[in-house]
């Protein structure tokens, strides 16, 4: 699979080969606890430093101090929502989106059955742009924490996390956004922002999986999820994940080298890509919101055909993407992401996503724009919803169990 | 990814009779509101002899759901209708080799459409009579509708007496919270919280779930007598001692105390991160072999013994 296309970015990303030569020395000669008194320890701790300050470089965060290393996004997210709810124990109001990741939503399902909480899904519009009117409704004195996602996985779409933290800090309630798929992509200033907290994950970002960063205001109330030594302030306890760290470190660096790349051959590669698959295959259409999204994300629904065939048969061609389809999950639950928008099932199974890097090629989008165009039609030969010969659907309505 | 065997990729990547058939004189149309997915099976039917001459199909799906249809198809073509209808989603998801659980509904899609598709070319009405939920155990692929049936049906309410009745939750446990989850929901809704009437299993129509014993009450059951029933247990962990020799290990039965069984775990096993499995798998084998629910049990849990 190494000659591969990848396409699938927004789902983890290639280590980059700098931010592994950065890592190595932290498994070989570095191999210290940063706790410990001697000089073993004190070379990584000081490496760790480092990587915090590339960290707080990346988010534009005013202290270095703010940035609290996590095993990863979900770790973050759970920590941020937890902490908020420890911290203000009256307040039993929790406010999200409904396109929010497993990280976050989850947990407030969670919490809403099994601990009490009123959890406020506040909907989207069929390009996915928030519901402001509901926003503002659930906001209340009773709210303890609002957890928005800066940009959704799925389709890119960005929301108006600054705007959003302020309204919730007019009723006084914390705001923490999932950033895991903008952080690179998008500049950042938390300095000067309202966002208390935000969370953020390596793997997304080119370094390796298994770390991530919480961060947390100067100031603001916080609880430990994790309770035990005195690593990272205490704010999360156990031994530092030394080489992931300087990895994100490392990443963080090249983050900031490469955003306006991202910005702009990447995202002309997305947009060439797009315009071309929308030109070439009937019935298809861009889901989420085209004028307001991640710079590197493509997600196009191929009506009447299923997206884990799609797949399958990308993958036969070295193409790597990923699917909205309920068959490609675990749980065979379709897209929430889709289904919130209101996107027709026929179209929501056959929602594909891709998601480019700085990696992306142009030649690679090219052999990807030559390869789609007959796998779709492969496939809609085999459709009972798609008219033979005649390029369009056709009536067919079966009875469902 | 999918852990698709050959035969499944083999029907995606290059299915056979897919398409209109135009001579058609049975159709079947189904879909799968779980997933999304849906097939039309197209049959023709000799109506003197009763024998399928040609089927083809279209189908809406992901990989699997679209190699059940070819191998469908490939199955019927030549059979009676009579012959036809006796396979079942088992027969379809065999013939590829195995399906994942999660993906075990395209088959039963598959079959669904063939007795639709019959139902059509009889004239008879079709009604589809299968729900289905969230799968909840991956081992034994048992979904939430099943497991809700059997709650309902059987007057359930623990835990133990759904993996007993359905096997779900029986092998690596990950399932449990989710399992008590319906169990709660079901309960909560029929009021029953007190245990319902007893039903004797599999005279209620529920063909999908059967417990492991036909007879899993053990008033019902064959009474066997205290050594009758040592002599059972023995026979059965001798049985299963070869099996663990052959990985280095072995066991050996120290007490049986009612419903808890106690044996030791030496050599390889010893400290084996495996243990737990090999452990519920005699635990298995002893629910199978007395028809009752008991427990495997280390022997370092043993209560010490008074006087």
């Amino acid at each position: 699979m190494s000659q591969g296309i990848y396409l699938d970015n927004n789902a983890t990303t290639r280590v980059d080969p700098e931010v592994l030569q950065e890592m190595l020395p932290l498994f070989t000669e570095h191999f210290g606890n940063p706790s410990s008194m001697h000089g073993f320890g004190a070379a990584v701790g000081g490496k760790i430093e480092w990587a915090r300050k590339q960290v707080q470089a990346l988010l534009g965060a005013a202290h270095d101090s703010e940035i609290v290393f996590t095993s990863g996004g979900t770790e973050s997210d759970n920590t941020a929502i937890l902490s908020a709810l420890e911290a203000y124990p009256k307040k039993r109001e929790i406010v999200t989106s409904v396109v929010e990741h497993p990280g976050v939503l989850a947990l407030c399902e969670y919490l809403e059955k099994k601990r009490g909480y009123k959890f406020h899904r506040i909907p989207v519009d069929n390009r996915g742009n928030l519901d402001m009117e509901a926003y503002r409704a659930a906001l209340s004195d009773q709210v303890a924490i609002v957890s928005i996602m800066w940009a959704n996985n799925e389709t890119g779409t960005i929301f108006p996390v600054e705007e959003l933290a302020r309204m919730a800090k007019e009723v006084g309630a914390l705001f923490h956004t999932d950033a895991v798929q903008s952080v690179g992509k998008i500049p950042m200033k938390l300095a000067d922002s309202a966002i208390d907290m935000l969370s953020l994950s390596g793997h997304k970002l080119h370094a390796p999986k298994g770390i991530g960063a919480l961060y947390v205001k100067r100031g603001l109330r916080y609880r430990p999820m994790l309770r035990g030594g005195h690593q990272e302030r205490s704010r999360r306890a156990g031994t530092e994940n030394a080489p992931g760290i300087v990895g994100l470190g490392a990443a963080a660096q090249l983050a900031l080298v490469h955003m306006g790349d991202e910005n702009t051959r990447v995202k002309a590669l997305r947009d060439k890509l797009e315009q071309a698959i929308l030109a070439a295959v009937p019935s298809c259409f861009v889901t989420g919101n085209p004028d307001n999204r991640l710079p590197n994300t493509c997600n196009i629904a191929f009506e009447y055909i299923e997206g884990e065939a799609i797949l399958l048969l990308l993958n036969e061609a070295g193409i790597a993407a990923s699917s909205g389809s309920a068959c490609t999950s675990g749980s065979l639950e379709p897209s929430h992401v889709m289904r919130a928008m209101g996107v027709p099932y026929t179209a929501a199974h056959g929602a594909t996503r891709f998601s480019l890097s700085r990696d992306t090629t142009e030649e690679e989008i090219d052999r990807v724009i030559a390869v789609v165009p007959g796998i779709i039609a492969k496939l809609r030969s085999l459709s009972p919803y798609w008219q033979q010969g005649a390029d369009r659907p056709k009536e067919f309505a079966p009875v469902y169990s | 990814m999918w852990n698709y065997t050959d035969k499944v990729k083999e029907h995606f990547f290059n299915p056979k009779n897919s398409g209109v058939l135009d001579s058609a004189n049975a159709v079947g149309e189904v879909g799968s509101i779980t997933c999304g997915d849906a097939l039309r099976l197209m049959l023709k039917v000799d109506p003197d002899t009763q024998i399928i001459q040609d089927a083809k199909f279209q189908t809406f799906g992901c990989g699997s759901a679209i190699a059940s249809s070819s191998a469908l198809t490939e199955m019927i073509i030549g059979k009676t209708v009579d012959e036809a209808l006796t396979l079942t989603n088992r027969d379809i998801a065999e013939y590829l080799g195995g399906l994942p659980p999660e993906k075990m509904h395209c088959s039963v899609m598959g079959a669904e459409a063939l007795r639709a598709a019959i139902a059509n070319y009889k004239g008879e009405a079709w009604e589809d009579d299968h729900e289905e939920g969230e799968l909840v155990c991956k081992c034994f692929g048992i979904d939430a509708a099943m497991i809700e049936r059997a709650v309902t049906v059987n007057g359930l309410t623990t835990l133990e007496e759904v993996t007993h009745y359905t096997k779900a939750g029986g092998s690596c446990q990950t399932c449990h919270e989710k399992i008590e989850e319906v169990l709660e929901e079901v309960l909560a809704k029929t009021g029953a919280l007190k245990p319902a009437k007893k039903h004797t299993p599999g005279t209620v129509g529920l063909d999908a779930i059967k417990p492991l014993e036909p007879k899993a009450e053990p008033v019902t059951a064959p009474k066997l007598t205290n050594v009758q029933r040592m002599q059972a247990i023995m026979s059965a962990i001798e049985e299963m001692r070869p099996q663990i020799q052959r990985d280095g290990g072995d066991v050996e039965l120290v007490d049986i105390d009612g419903k808890d069984i106690y044996v030791r775990l030496s050599g390889a096993c010893s400290g084996c991160s495996q243990s737990a499995g090999t452990m519920m798998g005699v635990q298995m084998k002893l629910v199978e072999k007395l028809g009752e629910f008991v427990r495997v049990k280390p022997a370092s849990l043993m209560p010490a013994h008074v006087g």
